[in-house]
């Protein structure tokens, strides 16, 4: 995934309606109404929500005309979390030389090794 | 999250924290040795370089005052070559508790990151270390998750596996 789509991706569920929407859309597609109708907003400002989530690729509407069900596309959360985990891991990797740099200081415990420049 | 010594292997996964609000990289790790001796790990020049840099580069450390109100600057290093380079003050040193630095990659001169690194003493000679970095603004967080922030993140684990081999 790019950084900008992942940008999006973030900026996207910045916002806790559109979380929410989210979390709706993972249970089952659902139309514009229904989405809108647990909220104290209109249908447009749903809308509006819904265009974040859908230029996000997290969203998209099925074929059906009429009705328009969105549909959550799981897969972008999947690469999401790939990404997060792919940072995990380098900051695990890096974590590791300092579990190994740990248990070879076990040797030399009381001995100083602050050094600053020049030894003495 | 259990801190029981039968569960190490576990429990000292690193695991990441990236608020969908804030611009912030949270990353908590415990580690098996006290405060005191996870501090010196981090502030001292001679055991830094051994683990900071990223695994296909050498880190090279021009300065180092690693004291309340001091600073730093450190390249890395990669086939004889500079790649990279880094520089920060050190806002607070509080011995085997706090660490709190300033972070800017010079290839991106008008960035700057704050580092509040915290040690718990989790008791048993082990620590959990609570890193929190904080930048501009989520655009800034998200394109440092995503290149990985290191230099060179890409050529696997060999550093690592070598590492390990060696027990």
């Amino acid at each position: 995934m790019s950084e900008d789509r992942l940008s999006r991706v973030f900026a996207a569920l910045a916002d806790p309606t559109r979380r929410d929407i989210v979390a709706r859309l993972a249970v089952g597609d659902a139309t514009v109404s229904q989405l809108a109708a647990p909220y104290n907003v209109s249908i447009q400002a749903v809308s509006k929500h819904l265009k974040v989530l859908e230029d996000a690729g997290l969203v998209t509407r099925s074929q059906d005309a009429q009705r328009r069900p969105r549909h959550l596309e799981a897969e972008v959360f999947d690469m999401m979390t790939a990404w997060i985990e792919r940072y995990r891991r380098q900051a695990e990797e890096r974590y590791r030389r300092l579990d190994a740099v740990l248990a070879s200081m076990d040797d030399d415990k009381s001995k100083p090794t602050i050094n600053k420049g020049a030894a003495s | 999250m259990s801190t029981n010594a039968t569960h190490e292997a576990e429990t000292r996964q690193t695991t990441i924290e990236a608020d969908p609000n804030l611009p912030t990289i949270r990353i908590i790790r415990d580690f098996d040795a006290p405060p005191e001796k996870v501090f010196r790990a981090w502030i001292e020049p001679d055991l830094v370089v051994q683990w900071l840099g990223p695994k296909s580069t050498e880190m090279r450390i021009d300065k180092w005052d690693a004291d309340t109100g001091g600073n730093y600057r450190y390249v890395a290093i990669q086939n004889g070559e500079e790649v990279a380079a880094f520089y920060g003050s050190f806002h607070e040193v509080r011995p085997s508790e706090r660490l709190v630095q300033t972070f800017t990659w010079e290839g991106m001169p008008d960035g700057v990151s704050l580092e509040t690194m915290t040690f718990e003493d989790l008791g048993n000679g082990r620590t959990r270390t609570i890193g929190l970095s904080v930048v501009e603004n989520l655009e800034t967080r998200d394109a440092i998750m995503a290149s990985g922030m290191d230099v060179g993140v890409n050529e696997g684990y060999e550093k690592l596996d070598a590492l390990l081999a060696q027990g």
